[in-house]
């Protein structure tokens, strides 16, 4: 089926996350790397919701409270300090960030504020130490320009980024954060909801991403950019979709979020054409314990034998429509479940459009059907649980059952790794914002946008037509190199060594790719360490056949240095004279056939010496080695 | 709007409200010399900044700075109405809940900001005290007010001598089983030393309570102090006068420590507070465990209150540094000061350049007592010939009490218009546990785990 998303009024905008490359974090001096080995220290704390000016406790945020949860933060002494654990006041705003943020500002012609006042935007799920998010409106306006379409950019925050959730002890009712990322310097960039088609929202995503690039001062790297889409159609509801990491599925939640929209719509439509209305779906929850006495179903008699009930809720007029499928494998039954999931903690529910299944038989299901007098268009939720979780879980059920009148209900939701989405919370109450009262306001002069503007990168054309000039790529090497995610490692590497730029830009478009198509882990392979392989090359340490072999070693053996990879392979260089000395070996050991071939044999010798020297000598050096030595060789046989 | 209310923004900014009309809190629709609109509610200047830029509050929920250079042309196209502060109207009964009584007297735990003027309110009923901390409900019966609404820095004498005899007036009058008093955590240690020699005999504990994060934010420490403190005035056997915080940067702890034996040891860690030269009372852990850990207590009595609440403000505090001269002490005397307390280093040294000073001190009948400035540890004057000097000079030997505590206890002994002789040996004298004959090993907190 071939989607007008026009016709649908699909509106799309982007929030893009990219941290910045600083030195320091936001607001204190902490290194900005991310860690993976274990934490030194962890300590425990609660957050509680604080007042509004209006007296009025966040709804989410008041939940979050109630179910006492407590949340563990994970440290590191060489990597986090009193800033973060919330036991000091932040320091002054990192001027290398601002500076950095102010360029990005000015490439996407934004306007920078002339007061930066760093507000704090209350989040209470435990993600920031604090319970809120420090933020600052750096600029206003801008545009950026995608195939011809002129984006128009709303606003760009600097911004300090969350904790990271690494797990959680439901035992002991704990969330488990790292606090290594947070505080690490973010830029936020909003695009206005102009955006009208998946495949649009991926390549603006791209373009924003590539600019950011090409100042050489962002992280690279897997979780280091962020985007947040908000995606609503005409009649459907502004659906917040958080935290996608991966460009290339950006489309594919367009798309999949615009069928859930269309479908839940269509949903809607049906219910009214079969006399359902809100109040026709009452918070009436029956028990059925004694339908499952003697019950095959193994969830049932577990949560049964522990005290549970079976507990079951009748929804007039729903039959088929839970089970219908919004995107795939998700069902309105799943969003049934996911809000039960979200206010009950309950593992899940049944709906009787999947029954009998999971061990309950056709006959308990028509029992059930008997004690709710359900008629052929009535569907019902079946829940195996405590009581009170399990009324609760029925609550939930009924009021996400009743916003189906509505058709698409607001809500926060997050990205599965297959483009699905799923609810993660309901739509926070208008941001509560107020001004971080322990950092000054930051005048932002007319000298210093100046200075920043002074050292705003080259633009893309200007680059292209150096790297087809000066550097000698091909046309469309240069326009692949332009638009990498490569790019500025692929300048320095070409500005600081002495290593031809083609052989730089088909490592970095060709050999990566490559390497990561056969299932080699490249992500392993940072700047760094590919700088580093380079520096060996310009130094003739190991020879261009070398590369990958050499970066496939490095990127299955994180932590070894290329030096060490080198030597682990016994890929260091030959010398001339060592390569002298193999040809000399192999053109003896192959006399009889070189005499009866003669210069016909230069392709045989050529093969067996590769075979010994591939890797570590240029070919073209052994080509012209092997030639001469036999041309001698042979030229001496005819003298004898 | 107030006049004041505007008045950090500069002369440039405020004719131009004039020429449009414009007052705080109107919604401006503000064309940017640079292109651009920008709508948002016209707000007042902090303090510091540019006077010329001015603040917006955009409807995102961003202030931001504009200036007024930047501005080519402005429109009103709106008002912000102010919302008044929170009215708690709910009413909270006596049932068989247990009472306790709250103090105000300001700090960080007993305000809350106005988002929108910035401006801080006190924040001190006992319906204001429910609705922060809600768990107080199935706690304690609450009776609350507010006694002074200070910075703790700006702490003084006569504001001891009223709260102690506000406390001891609140025992006699209304029963509870402790008093609990909201207080800066920057003087919290002296004014709970002071309250310790000014009233005892007490019938409950008074407990000082305060907050290293401010109350409006998720993540303070004051609720979890605020319950910590109740829980102590309801079930400690003490009836002293105490400081009750976080144990650790962790949510899950509280400490008592005894108010003459306590010190703010570090300028912004919620466990900034520690028993010196002492352990402390009792611990607390959440959600309502109390655990008595000093079996030296001095326990709740109902035999009448002992209020002397009288300081003597002539009192002075002086850090010895290497270097210095015989001058601060010969200025101090000829300003007619009636006591000094000392923080000499080590067992209780100060420079050969003072001892004429400190002569002249002894023979004006003024007492100079000697402290360390090592803090753990105690006195001890006869080791070295120089302790042996300044003993001779007739420098009283503080034991092992804090600089702090010595100083307040010299004031409160000075308040009693006694003489040279019995103010030195009520200084060498223990009253409530400020000297401890014995050092316990375990009363210096081994700190590295080595």
């Amino acid at each position: 089926m071939k989607i007008d998303y026009e016709e649908l009024g699909l509106k799309v905008g982007l929030e893009i996350h990219q941290m910045l490359d600083t030195r320091g974090k936001l607001f204190c001096d902490c290194p900005t790397s991310l860690r993976t080995d274990n934490p030194h220290f962890t300590f425990l704390r609660k957050l509680r919701p604080t007042r509004s000016e209006l007296g009025e406790m966040d709804p989410a945020a008041l939940f979050e409270f109630k179910k006492g949860v407590s949340y563990r933060y994970e440290c590191y002494e060489d990597g986090v300090c009193l800033v973060e654990m919330d036991e000091e006041p932040p320091h002054d705003l990192n001027r290398e960030a601002l500076e950095v943020a102010l360029m990005i500002a000015l490439m996407l012609n934004s306007v920078p504020v002339d007061e930066l006042q760093v507000m704090r935007k209350i989040v209470i799920d435990g993600s920031n130490t604090t319970g809120f998010q420090r933020t600052a409106l750096l600029a206003l306006g801008g545009s950026i320009n995608v195939s011809g379409k002129v984006i128009p950019i709303q606003t760009i925050c600097l911004e300090e980024d969350a904790a990271r959730r690494v797990g959680e002890e439901s035992s002991k009712n704990e969330v488990i954060y790292r606090l290594d990322r947070m505080c690490i310097p973010l830029i936020e960039i909003a695009t206005a909801p102009v955006i009208s088609s998946p495949e649009e929202a991926e390549k603006v995503a791209y373009k924003i991403g590539q600019l950011l690039r090409i100042t050489g001062r962002v992280k690279r790297g897997l979780g280091t950019i962020r985007q947040d889409l908000n995606i609503s159609i005409r009649g459907g509801a502004r659906i917040e979709i958080k935290g996608v990491q991966e460009l290339g599925l950006i489309s594919k939640i367009v798309e999949y979020e615009v069928l859930r929209q269309v479908r839940l719509l269509r949903i809607r439509d049906e219910l009214v054409k079969r006399g359902v209305s809100k109040g026709s779906i009452r918070e009436e929850f029956i028990d059925v314990t004694h339908v499952f006495k003697n019950t095959r179903s193994k969830i049932a008699r577990r949560v049964i034998n522990k005290g549970g009930i079976a507990l079951c809720v009748k929804l007039p007029g729903f039959v088929g429509l839970l089970g219908y499928e919004l995107q795939p494998g998700r069902r309105l039954g799943t969003e049934f479940s996911d809000r039960a999931k979200y206010w009950a903690n309950v593992g899940g529910i049944f709906h009787s459009d999947e029954l009998p299944a999971y061990g309950i038989t056709e006959e308990e299901v028509e029992r059930l059907k008997e004690i709710l007098s359900c008629s052929k268009n009535d569907a019902f939720i079946l829940i195996f649980e405590r009581r009170e979780k399990a009324i609760k879980a029925l609550k939930a059920v009924v009021k996400r059952a009743r916003e189906a009148l509505d058709g698409v209900p607001e809500e926060t939701r997050g990205a599965n790794p297959d483009g699905t989405t799923r609810f993660l919370r309901p739509m926070p109450g208008k941001a509560r914002m107020y001004p971080e009262t322990d950092i000054k306001p930051i005048r932002i002069s007319e000298e210093l946008i100046e200075k920043v503007r002074a050292k705003l990168p080259e633009p893309p054309e200007k680059k292209y037509e150096k790297f087809v000039k000066k550097y000698k790529l091909s046309e469309e090497m240069a326009r692949k190199m332009i638009e990498s995610y490569h790019l500025d490692l692929f300048e320095r590497i070409v500005e600081e060594l002495n290593v031809s730029p083609s052989i730089v830009a088909s490592f970095l478009e060709n050999t990566l790719v490559n390497l990561k198509r056969e299932g080699v882990p490249v992500y392993n392979l940072s700047d760094e360490t590919i700088y580093e392989v380079f520096r060996l090359l310009s130094e003739n340490t190991i020879a261009k056949e070398a590369l990958p072999t050499v970066v496939e070693y490095l990127a299955k053996n994180p932590g070894i240095s290329p030096k060490k990879a080198i030597i682990d392979l016994g890929l260091r260089s030959l010398s001339k004279e060592e390569v002298m000395e193999i040809i000399e070996k192999i053109i003896k050991d192959n006399m009889p056939v070189i005499k009866e071939r003669r210069e016909r044999a230069l392709g045989l010798i050529m093969g067996l010496v590769m075979r010994r020297v591939r890797g570590r000598v240029d070919g073209k050096i052994v080509s012209e080695l092997v030639k001469k030595k036999l041309g001698q060789f042979l030229s001496e046989s005819e003298r004898v | 709007m107030s006049e004041n209310m505007e008045v950090n923004y500069s002369d440039r900014v405020r004719r131009l409200f004039e020429k449009y009309g414009i007052s705080l809190f109107d919604k401006l629709e503000i064309r940017h010399k640079r292109g651009g609109i920008i709508r948002g509610v016209i707000l007042p200047r902090p303090e510091i900044g540019d006077p010329d830029v001015l603040i917006l509050k955009l409807d995102n929920g961003y202030n931001i700075g504009l200036h007024i250079e930047n501005i080519s042309s402005v429109r009103i196209i709106g008002h912000l109405h102010s919302s008044p502060l929170v009215e708690v109207r709910k009413q909270y009964i006596k049932g068989d809940k247990p009472p306790v009584y709250f103090l105000g007297t300001g700090g960080t735990i007993a305000s809350r900001i106005d988002y929108k003027t910035g401006a801080v309110y006190p924040f001190f009923t006992a319906e204001e005290i429910y609705s922060m901390v809600p768990e107080l409900e199935d706690l304690a019966f609450i009776k609350a007010e507010n006694l002074l609404n200070i910075f703790s820095e700006d702490m003084r004498q006569s504001y001891w001598s009223m709260i102690a005899e506000r406390v001891a007036k609140i025992f006699e009058r209304e029963a509870p089983k402790g008093i609990v008093i909201a207080h800066g955590t920057d003087t919290m240690g002296y004014t709970a030393a002071a309250l310790a020699f000014a009233v005892r005999q007490l019938p409950g504990p008074i407990i000082l309570v305060g907050a290293q994060r401010s109350s409006d934010r998720p993540s303070s420490d004051s609720a979890l102090n605020v319950i910590a403190a109740t829980i102590t005035a309801l079930k400690a056997p003490f009836g002293e006068s105490v400081v009750v915080m976080h144990g650790s940067v962790s949510d899950t702890f509280c400490l008592v420590h005894r108010g003459v034996k306590v010190r703010k040891c570090h300028t912004s860690r919620r466990d900034a507070f520690r028993s010196i030269n002492d352990i402390p009372l009792a611990r607390i852990d959440f959600p309502d465990k109390f655990n008595l850990l000093n079996k030296k207590i001095i326990p709740r009595k109902n035999d009448g209150i002992i209020l002397e609440k009288d300081f003597d403000s002539k009192v002075a505090l002086v850090k010895f540094f290497p270097g210095m001269t015989e001058e601060i002490i010969d200025f101090l005397l000829d300003k007619g000061i009636h006591g000094i307390v000392l923080e000499g280093t080590g067992l209780g040294h100060v420079a050969k350049t003072l001892i004429k000073a400190l002569e002249r001190a002894h023979e004006n009948e003024v007492p100079v007592v000697m402290t360390s400035q090592c803090i753990w540890g105690r006195i001890n004057m006869n080791v070295y010939r120089r302790g042996r000097e300044l003993l001779k000079a007739g420098v009283i030997p503080g034991e092992d009490m804090l600089p702090e505590t010595a100083f307040v206890k010299l004031s409160w002994v000075l308040g009693k218009g006694l003489g040279y002789k019995e103010v030195k040996r009520l200084m060498l004298t223990n009253i409530v546990y400020e000297i401890n004959p014995r050092s316990e090993n375990r009363s210096y907190p081994p700190l590295w785990g080595c």
